[in-house]
């Protein structure tokens, strides 16, 4: 035994070694761009949402003729230990700058490894304050890594003042968020910190893990018992479809209010979506949307890949083309140097304005936080519908 | 009696074999780091799987040597590596070399984890079999939840601790070390390769001289008849506790090694499945075969991410490849057929040297 | 009212984790082998009610007797295909093939049917019995799990007590080597074991979707888990064991999430588990382990 061992620790070393270090990026025509994300596991879903707007994206931009980008997504599982390794497989490949990864969890674990290599990268959804800030004040940012998406307290001072503004929704809220979920917790401690500066009454607060992600019962009977009509969800779409079921089968029906991680649930299979009837959440993404853009992508991306794209896809389709432009304002070749490049787009991204998708006249401070505006969205008949003002 | 006095005599040689792969296993990869030919991949799994070695050699002393099985390993090494994290912190601004602190932690870390192992090993050593299993099952996930609800901040008042609810308030400057399930964020990776080796060669040493002290064989004769033991005279609670005491400790320090390696680190990643791993490094290196235990912990870490180009279908190549191991190693047929090509070799050597 | 409340929801959780659990334990009690992947057996069975009712609209029952029926199938074959080359390996060894079987049926499922959740249809519909005026709100669902699993405890009591194949199983699991020369085939024995315990299981994913509706990859870990507890709890190897072990952790779980704390739980749950173990070593209702010197 021991001697067929030592050869295949053999055979797997010679692996390890077989191309290393030749791919410094001389002489690419190419800009590559490469990403990590969950491709297997329990937010497999994610990734591939990424991923296929990513690569849509990608090819449109190469069809204009113009600047070539190349796109590359390694699987992480959305689990912070594997993300380094997937991290170091893109860097074996030679990537130039980064959409960093899809998960918030597995984000704050590279996003030093992109400022110790002086890569630029753009998270499409990492929303947590920990994947550009290094520091629990916020004060500290990485300065390589910006985010697409809204950073998570944002959504949560936006949810508070948004049912402040509408008491015709109701005046009593419960809250159920995800305690080891770091969007969730982010969500909700601003949600929570807002929600006692503007005076909102907040009766039931409750969590769940990952381990009872299945049996909410405690949680809604909870919320019942002391009259909220009001149930606030900082939690993806997959636990909150289970809410709904369960609140459903109490006969206990108060207004859902959701943030972009609800965005999803109306395609969940084997979902009862008469029971989403009247779900508030805020997006910046809502597929229904009339302009242009929108209507142009949801279409593009419905005749490729079958589905309705969600909210990962809109900040993915947004980043490829949020760093075309850069590339483009800014001259930027192929052939620069990792930490060039990075100057390059740093200085872009934090002096441009965007029109993407998932909202216009986007900016980016010197941290890598974006500003946008969240929309209210409702769902009607089993369709998402803004809301106006 | 032949096969003790093999057993015993090829104890020192193994350790030997041990250090030798390790110290070799280490040159090469420094020479490949230094002439830039190794992957960035692989770079970033040195520590990780430093570490895993460290812990699956001290399972081996307990389920191998000792004869017991834990399921909880995990929970050792979540201790080790959130009490790191915490040290390593609190002595950020004290100690500016990063070695020392991570010697420092790494020290720490071990001692508080051979602390809950003898706490653990009160009731779990009284147990037997399957039931003892299940007890070290239980105290891993009791862990697990402890430090998901740990919310832990220091900031220049010093300590600040809430239990389940997060509470903590921090001046500035302050900094949350456990958030709750979030773990620990933003850490200073200090942990580097070579400290790990040399924390792996130490691991090597410690567990060969307790298998060949007076300890390490009452545990072992323990192990192998446990009345015939305690009819000589061996007190067989005392030696398996520190078996288990001596194991926790090191898994303790593996942890704090692992822990110091990432910015990121969530209780959660120290569940069941995690010892269960751990667990399956040991089996598939041979109950008590150190050696074994490094080659296939190597190996097993490595080779999900050697299947990468398999993307989706690596996973289920992984438990096929183990199922199939298990089976082919139990095989009496080609263990017979392995046996025999092993002893012809044998042979041929000998006639050569003639 | 509440308190009574949340003690059904535990029964009826219990009951689920008492028939998860009854499979464990045959296993146990016949092979000596903890069965890791039973829980993925579960969640097999989850998936095939799932598509039996969402994709081949087939009515409720013949949908739970295909699922039944399937994970029937699919547990002999896992026993023979990697269980039974190992009959005379380690304990280790087995466990190590048995976590191999887990770790594959997960994967196959995530590759076949993706890893997002699918949300159970619903199957049965009694709705609510409202008791005291209304004050109390009774799933008629969890009721019905109850008395399943009453049931099925009745019946394999009956089953093992009574029948031919049943006292086969109990001779085997007591001396494999003499049940042999009695003329017993231990092969065919071990192989009905597994197929009750996996049928068994198909039952409980239904009962545990219809409650907890969410059907994906790692859907059987967790319960698994906790099942294989219950079964410890009990006393493993005993049916009545299984049993009463189940419905205690299922009752002191949701009570626990209730009135303690709904993130302590599980570390509640265990620690429980460990002090039973400290006064009744080998769990409520285990044999005595005697030593032969």
């Amino acid at each position: 035994m021991n001697l067929k061992k030592i050869f295949s620790t053999l055979a797997v070393a010679s692996m390890l070694v077989a191309c290393g270090g030749n791919d410094t990026s001389s002489g690419n025509s190419t800009f590559k761009i490469g990403v990590s994300g969950p491709l297997t596991g329990d937010n497999a879903v994610y990734g591939n949402a990424v991923k296929n707007a990513a690569e849509l994206a990608v090819e449109e931009v190469n069809a204009k003729g113009g600047i070539q980008l190349e796109f590359k997504i390694e699987d992480d599982q959305a689990d912070p230990e594997k993300s380094p390794t997937a991290y170091g497989t893109l860097k074996d490949w030679g990537m130039q700058i980064g959409l960093a990864t899809v998960t918030s969890g597995a984000g704050a674990a590279v996003s030093q490894n992109y400022a110790d290599d002086t890569t630029f990268a753009i998270t499409p959804s990492a929303s947590s304050t920990t994947v550009i800030y290094s520091d629990a004040d916020n004060t500290q940012s990485y300065k390589y890594v910006y985010q697409m998406c809204f950073t998570d307290p944002n959504q949560g001072v936006a949810s508070a003042d948004y049912l402040k503004n509408h008491t015709d929704l109701g005046s009593k809220v419960a809250v159920i968020y995800k305690s080891d979920d770091n969007y969730s917790t982010g969500i909700y401690q601003k949600f929570m910190d807002e929600a006692k500066k503007v005076g909102l009454d907040v009766v039931s607060e409750t969590s769940f893990d990952n381990s009872s992600a299945t049996d909410f019962n405690v949680q809604l009977k909870d919320a019942q018992s002391k009259g909220a009509d009001i149930v606030y969800l900082p939690i993806y779409y997959q636990p909150a479809s289970l809410i709904l079921t369960q609140a459903n089968q109490m006969g206990y029906a108060p207004t859902f209010f959701g943030v972009d991680g609800m965005d999803g649930i109306l395609t969940l299979d084997g979902f009862n979506t008469e029971l989403a009837e009247g779900v508030y959440l805020l997006t910046p993404f809502s597929a229904d949307a009339k302009d242009e853009l929108t209507a142009n992508f949801v279409k593009n991306y419905k005749e490729r890949y079958g589905e309705t794209p969600n909210q990962f896809a809109a900040d993915a389709y947004d980043c490829i083309y949020a760093i075309y432009d850069a590339l483009e304002a800014g001259k930027a070749t192929p052939d620069m140097s990792n930490s060039d490049l990075a100057d390059l787009l740093i200085k872009q991204f934090t002096s441009m304005t965007f029109d993407g998708i998932t909202g216009s006249d986007v900016t980016w401070s010197e941290s890598g936080e974006v500003s946008k505006s969240p929309k209210a969205v409702v769902i009607k008949d089993g369709a998402y519908v803004g809301v106006e003002d | 009696m032949a096969k003790l006095k093999t057993a015993f005599l090829g104890k020192n040689r193994n350790c030997h074999l041990c250090l030798g792969l390790v110290i070799i296993a280490y040159i090469v990869i420094e020479v490949l780091m230094y002439t830039g030919s190794l992957k960035s991949l692989f770079i970033n799994l040195l520590v990780p799987v430093t570490s895993y070695i460290i812990v699956a050699l001290a399972l081996n002393l307990v389920v191998g040597i000792s004869g017991e099985l834990s399921l909880g390993h995990a929970g050792f090494m979540s201790i080790g590596a959130f009490t790191g994290v915490i040290v390593s912190n609190v002595m950020a601004t004290m100690i500016s070399n990063d070695i020392l602190r991570l010697v420092i932690s790494i020290i720490v870390g071990a001692i508080v984890a051979a602390f809950f192992g003898f706490l653990i090993s009160i009731p779990v050593l009284k147990l037997q079999g399957d039931y003892l299993a299940i007890v070290t099952l239980a105290f891993g996930q009791i862990i697990k939840s402890l430090i998901n609800n740990t919310f832990l901040g220091f900031d220049s008042n010093g300590f600040h601790f809430s239990f389940i609810t997060n509470t903590v308030t921090l001046g500035t400057g302050g900094k949350m070390l456990i958030n709750g399930p979030i773990g620990a964020t933003a850490t200073d990776r200090i942990s580097t390769f070579t400290v790990g080796v040399i924390l792996l060669i130490i691991t090597i040493l410690i567990i060969f001289h307790f298998i060949n002290s007076k300890y390490g064989r009452s545990v072992m004769a323990t192990r192998d008849d446990r009345i015939a033991a305690q009819s000589v005279g061996i007190n067989v609670v005392k030696t398996k506790t520190i078996a288990f005491v001596l194991s926790a400790g090191i898994a303790g320090a593996a942890g704090v090694l692992y822990g110091l390696n990432f910015s990121t680190l969530v209780p959660a990643r120290f569940d069941f499945n995690q010892s269960i791993l751990i667990l399956v490094y040991v089996v598939l290196g041979g109950l008590g075969n150190m050696f074994g235990t490094i080659i296939s912990t190597f190996i097993l870490v490595l080779l999900p991410e050697l299947l990468r180009f398999l993307a989706d279908y690596r996973m289920l190549i992984y438990a096929i490849v183990l199922i199939v191991i298990m089976i082919v190693t139990n095989n009496p047929t080609i263990n017979q057929f392995i046996k025999k090509i092993f002893r012809r070799k044998k042979a041929e050597g000998e006639l050569n040297n003639d | 009212m509440d308190f009574l409340s949340f003690l059904i929801t535990g029964l009826g959780l219990g009951s689920v984790y008492a028939i998860i659990a009854l499979g464990y334990t045959m296993v146990y009690g016949i092979a000596k082998m903890l069965n890791f992947a039973h829980g993925d057996v579960i969640m097999i069975g989850a998936y095939v009610a799932f598509f039996a009712v969402g994709k081949f609209n087939m009515p409720s029952l013949v949908a739970v007797l295909f699922s039944v029926l399937v994970c029937t199938l699919l547990g002999v074959l896992i026993e023979r295909l990697a269980y039974k080359p190992l009959r005379d390996a380690s304990t280790l060894s087995v466990l190590i093939t048995a976590i191999g079987v887990s770790y594959f049926l997960q994967n196959a499922a995530q590759i076949l049917w993706g890893s997002d959740t699918k949300i159970f249809p619903t199957m049965f519909d009694f709705g609510n019995i409202s008791l005291f005026n209304g004050q109390l709100q009774i799933s008629l669902l969890t009721l019905i799990t109850i008395l399943v699993c009453i049931v099925i405890m009745v019946v394999l009591t009956l089953f093992i007590n009574k029948t031919k194949t049943g006292k086969a199983m109990r001779a085997c699991s007591e001396d494999k080597a003499t049940a042999q020369l009695m003329g017993i085939n231990v092969d065919t024995t071990i192989s009905i074991t597994f197929a009750i315990g996996s049928g068994l299981a198909a039952i409980a994913s239904v009962l545990l979707c219809s409650t907890y509706p969410a059907v994906n990859p790692t859907l059987g870990s967790m319960p698994g888990i906790k099942a294989f507890t219950a079964a410890v709890f009990g006393g493993i190897g005993s049916i009545p064991g299984a049993f009463i072990g189940g419905l205690l952790l299922g009752v002191l779980e949701t009570l626990a999430k209730a009135y303690i704390s709904s993130q302590m739980s599980d570390a509640i749950v265990f620690l429980v588990l460990i002090i039973v173990l400290l006064i009744k070593p080998t769990g409520l209702l285990g044999k005595k382990i005697s030593e032969k010197v």
